[in-house]
């Protein structure tokens, strides 16, 4: 009895206590795990495993791209919000990522400021200028690309025709020696570049050592629901029914280049791709096309980033054009 | 087959503290605060002054206008003030406050055998009925549709997508035959071809009590739906039932179906057949922070502070008390709030469940929200033009067809406060076109 007294004595003192320290908000009450930052993190972690592949297959040189475009990544990102005296946000993961997207566009043996630049204009330039996370038009990480290619195109492309030099009879990225071979320029077989890309391609940009690692990060980023199908199937199905529409041999124009990449990392970035699903469908079928068209008849290589960035820029007007149909928008009866 | 709608979310339910646990009463307690406007509505009239003694039962406010309620008295005793006092939105609205002496007999009202539909009606608007799944209408308005909108489908909503609560589930695994007694003068009432029980798969029990006593009703048939949440949203659930899409700014009646809550069933069952009114509830007293979770049958009134002593009362890691499921209901801020009759649980909260404030509030565009929303409007555009005060703009966007089921701002990664933000665009613009 005594103890049901004290027990009791103790739930009243309690409600003394929390009488004051109830905590008054808004419904709901409760919140989905996911956060911002463990997002981040999640796509972070689906691109680690290419990026120790590179470290494996590239040593030093890949570590020190990596090293180099996250460093400037992070400290562009810190050094903004502090001009801007805005709350200092480096913690969320996204300019980690935004580096690490970055390093992997480039080449493992550029110099350590390359890297460095791209990792400095993809926050600055790609981000920061448009007032920081959410609001950038432009895959960030392309724009950082796409600023070094345009400024110092030796440097970015030096690499990957040297190396593949070594390996080949020809001179020319796959791509390349693809287009040669459909005009009749030369005999090729192209189906020896399965096996390489699939496993082991040490001459384009580190985000293409494999196949089956952007595969895997795909599985990764479709299990924990951070994308849906959308964005990679219907730009990848784009090119591969358009090749073969042009009589061209799909796997090969499907696993080259930085196609799947592409697809998997860059496409499906949040804030500069539509948000729902029919816009997302949209958006995936456009990177395909201009993709499939700056491949056969233009001669930049730079047909995925060209092509993502113009879909970026379409983004808003995709937006616009694909609001969902409210519940209830029926007609009165 | 089960069917669903498109959107919602799929919250974990933490069901399990109380769906096992049988519905009891609840002691009754030394104060009553009888809150007049209980309703969506006008509040009621008081028929009893300070000092006056009430009997149980006893009819102690009466509805003014259609859309309105009367209130009765749970206990008897002494009305000892009529004066505002605070409601768990933290508004002080007028409340008779009631000094308890006890249970005392009870005053019945007049039960008629075989009532006719008219009769059904208004022993409903007599006994003070309103849906007791937290929306709070008045029934007897529910019941009587325009006559150019006959009902031709009920649905009994035995949903309960909120998490935590246990309360339709209790009801229906203890009390399935009253239930379809109260469905079954519901089909006097308003007449109709096809009526449904809907139950989501994760009560399988429910499903099982309702479809052992349905074989004595006639023409009552048993819905099980995917568990999602908001499941029990009025229109969608229409719409999953009867594949009809409730028009924007319409209410159920223009497609010809009537939704009633599981207990507002037992309720018209009590009103009508037993001349009870309805004068108590329950409610589930459930979460992390409550010392030992309950379903109790509570007297309308009593105070949230002496619910909670009986459930054991709070633990010392409470950080928030919600009155309602988590997903919609009102976080309070006092422990001195009265329970209505529109209240379905109190939910307690510890301190880790609770989130604090976001410091950033920043949409990365994931575009969770739209998928997740089932009015299949834009969350992410609504909360920003309703943070800027973008009342135009956000009735551009379909601000009015939000059923502010909250289901955004819990998926939302960035944690912005999605809902909070649109109702405060809808209270601007309806104070602006008051102007």
């Amino acid at each position: 009895m005594a103890e049901k007294e004290n027990e009791k004595k103790e739930s009243e003192k309690s409600y003394q206590e929390q009488r004051f320290k109830l905590f008054v908000s808004s419904s709901p009450h409760i919140r989905d795990k996911d956060t911002t930052q463990n997002i981040m993190l999640t796509v972070i972690l689906a691109v680690i495993p290419i990026a120790i592949y590179d470290i494996y297959l590239f040593g030093w040189f890949a570590a020190r791209a990596f090293f180099w475009a996250i460093s400037g990544a992070l400290l562009t990102e810190a050094l903004i919000q502090r001009l801007k005296k805005s709350p200092l946000t480096i913690t969320d993961g996204s300019a980690i990522l935004t580096g690490m997207l970055l390093a992997m566009c480039l080449p493992p043996r550029v110099p350590f400021w390359i890297s460095f630049v791209g990792g400095v204009v993809a926050i600055g330039l790609g981000k920061q200028v448009y007032g920081g996370l959410g609001h950038n038009i432009f895959n960030p990480a392309l724009v950082g690309r796409t600023f070094l290619l345009l400024s110092w195109a030796g440097h970015i492309t030096k690499d990957y025709y040297e190396k593949f030099s070594v390996d080949t009879v020809t001179g020319a990225s796959p791509l390349f020696i693809a287009k040669q071979y459909y005009l009749g320029e030369i005999k090729v077989d192209l189906t020896q570049f399965y096996q390489v890309h699939l496993f082991k391609n040490t001459y384009g940009s580190m985000g293409e050592v494999s196949v089956i690692l952007i595969l895997l990060g795909l599985v990764i980023l479709l299990f924990r629901r951070i994308i849906d199908w959308t964005i990679p199937v219907s730009y990848v199905g784009t090119v591969f029914l358009l090749t073969i529409a042009a009589g061209r041999d799909p796997v090969f124009y499907t696993i080259t280049g930085g196609l799947l990449f592409g697809a998997v990392f860059m496409a499906t970035d949040y804030v500069t791709s539509p948000l729902t699903r029919r816009g997302k469908l949209i958006f995936g079928f456009g990177c395909g096309l201009f993709t499939f068209l700056m491949r056969i008849y233009s001669n930049s290589q730079e047909a995925v980033a060209y092509s993502i960035l113009l879909m970026n820029a379409l983004t808003p007007v995709i937006d616009n054009y694909t609001l969902p149909r409210k519940f209830g928008a029926v007609k009165q009866t | 087959m089960v069917r669903t709608f498109e959107g919602g979310v799929h919250p974990y339910y933490y069901k399990e503290l109380v769906r096992d646990k049988n519905i009891i009463k609840a002691e009754i307690p030394s104060r009553l605060v009888m809150v007049l406007s209980q309703h969506v509505g006008a509040p009621s009239n008081p028929l009893v002054k300070v000092k006056d003694k009430v009997k149980r039962g006893q009819k102690i406010a009466e509805a003014q206008g259609f859309v309105s309620a009367n209130l009765h008295s749970p206990v008897e005793g002494t009305v000892v003030a009529i004066k505002p006092s605070f409601v768990c939105s933290g508004a002080k609205n007028p409340s008779i406050v009631i000094e308890v002496e006890g249970l005392g007999e009870e005053e019945r009202m007049e039960v008629k055998e075989n009532p006719t539909p008219q009769e059904i009606k208004d022993a409903v608007k007599e006994a003070g009925i309103v849906g007791l799944g937290g929306a709070a209408f008045p029934t007897h308005v529910k019941l009587s549709p325009p006559p150019e909108c006959p009902i031709d489908t009920i649905i009994i909503n035995g949903c309960e997508c909120e998490p935590y609560l246990s309360v339709d589930f209790r009801i229906m695994v203890e009390y399935p035959r009253e239930v379809l007694e109260g469905v079954q003068l519901i089909k006097e009432a308003v007449g109709g071809n096809r009526t449904v029980i809907a139950i989501e798969d994760n009560k399988p029990e429910a499903v099982e009590a309702i479809k052992r006593e349905i074989s004595n009703f006639d023409g009552i048939e048993v819905s099980v739906l995917h568990t999602k949440y908001p499941q029990g949203s009025e229109k969608h659930l229409i719409k999953v039932i009867t594949g009809r899409e409730v028009p924007s700014g319409g209410l159920p009646f223009h497609v010809g179906v009537l939704v009633q809550n599981v207990q507002t069933a037992l309720a018209i069952k009590r009103a009508v057949k037993d001349g009870i009114p309805l004068y108590e509830r329950v409610i589930s007293v459930t979460g992390q922070a409550i010392r030992s979770p309950r379903n109790f049958i509570v007297p309308v009134g009593m105070l949230a502070s002496d619910i909670l002593e009986q459930a054991g009362g709070l633990k010392q890691n409470a950080a928030k008390v919600i009155f309602g499921g988590p997903m919609t209901g009102m976080a309070i801020g006092s422990l001195d709030v009265p329970v209505m009759k529109g209240t379905s649980g109190i939910v307690a909260l510890p301190k880790d469940a609770v989130e604090p404030y976001p410091e950033t509030d920043v949409c990365i565009r994931c575009g969770r929200c739209i998928e997740a929303c089932p009015a299949r409007i834009m969350p992410n555009h609504l909360g920003t033009f309703g943070r800027l005060g973008m009342v135009e703009r956000a009735l551009d966007y379909n601000l009015m067809d939000c059923i502010e089921c909250g289901a955004c701002a819990y998926i939302c990664p960035a944690r912005r406060n999605l809902l909070q933000y649109i109702r405060y665009a809808k209270a601007k613009s309806r104070e602006l076109s008051k102007k």
